[in-house]
């Protein structure tokens, strides 16, 4: 447990790092895109950032207690796959989006030819 | 995201301009130099740092700074490192953290080694990041809370008594005020 990786996660090796300031938060496009949906529901007044953060712990203490054990053999972590999750979890709760209209709509559009956004 | 944005918009809930401002609201706000401006005036101004360390929601308004990049001012406790004492922060549940004065978290902030590992042995994860607590150092670990987001103050380094205010600021990292580095002279 010596390596210093077990700390700053996954990824390319970032040894003994404090990472510079002005790092990039959002590692992709459509994470920033779902942590602009939970801000902008907040905003809207369709619920609470408390909200958002209680579901956000019940999501992440699901993924800790299933590969929290094992840290070896447990799939990489990715913060905004458990915050995705969790804003699922809360408009569903809600009734809101439902899981089956979300899915369709997933499926649709990874069916979509490829390149059609560029 | 993509499947749930489009099913949101569908149902009016929201428009994807209002997500297209949030992320432009935290892109321009996302750094800690608010962090860093309030840790520079603390060294160079001993009664706002009576302050700061007495009520820092309260204080840190002084610098005009009245909430996060989501609108949001949690209550804010500023820990202050000394000789005796380094503090270190972290959000052992999901990833809460003093948004107005530092931005977003860095990733490894919400990893889950960072979050279990800080607390069972703070002083060997701290080595990992390059910083040796000295042994007669006593280790505090801060948990934040939704109610509670802490700031380390971390110490003014020797050898910049005869930097101001700004340029001290310059010098504070991020890191530094979540308690993982020391702030270096230049």
């Amino acid at each position: 447990m010596s390596d210093p990786i077990s700390v700053l996660g996954s990824g390319p090796a970032r040894a003994h790092v404090p990472l510079e300031n002005g790092e990039v938060v959002f590692e992709a496009p459509w994470e920033a895109r779902v942590f602009g949906l939970a801000h902008a529901l907040c905003d809207a007044g369709l619920f609470q950032w408390e909200d958002v953060r209680e579901a956000l712990i019940a999501e992440i203490g699901r993924w800790d207690a299933t590969h929290g054990g094992q840290p070896e053999s447990a799939p990489a972590y990715h913060y905004f796959e458990r915050f995705q999750c969790a804003l699922e979890a809360l408009l569903a709760a809600r009734g809101m989006t439902a899981r089956s209209a979300l899915e369709a709509r997933a499926r649709s559009l990874a069916a979509r030819p490829h390149g059609h956004d560029h | 995201a993509e499947a749930l944005e489009a099913l949101l918009v569908e149902q009016g809930l929201l428009t994807s301009a209002d997500v297209d401002a949030v992320i432009a609201r935290f892109a321009e706000r996302v750094g800690p130099l608010n962090g860093a401006r309030v840790v520079a005036r603390a060294w160079c101004d001993d009664a706002f740092r009576a302050r700061l360390l007495a009520d820092a929601t309260e204080t840190v308004g002084e610098l005009g700074i009245k909430g996060g990049p989501g609108g949001e001012m949690e209550k804010l406790v500023v820990v202050e490192n000394s000789d005796a004492v380094h503090n270190v922060v972290v959000c052992t549940l999901c990833s809460c953290y003093p948004w107005a004065l530092l931005g977003l978290p860095p990733r490894w902030y919400k990893d889950p080694a960072y979050r279990s590992r800080i607390v069972r042995e703070p002083r060997k994860v701290l080595t990992e990041f390059g910083l040796d607590v000295a042994a007669d150092r006593e280790i505090r670990v801060w948990d934040s809370s939704a109610e509670v987001r802490y700031l380390v103050l971390p110490q003014r380094p020797t050898g910049t008594s005869d930097m101001d205010e700004p340029e001290l600021t310059a010098l504070i990292e991020r890191e530094a005020m979540i308690g993982v580095a020391e702030v270096k002279a230049p």
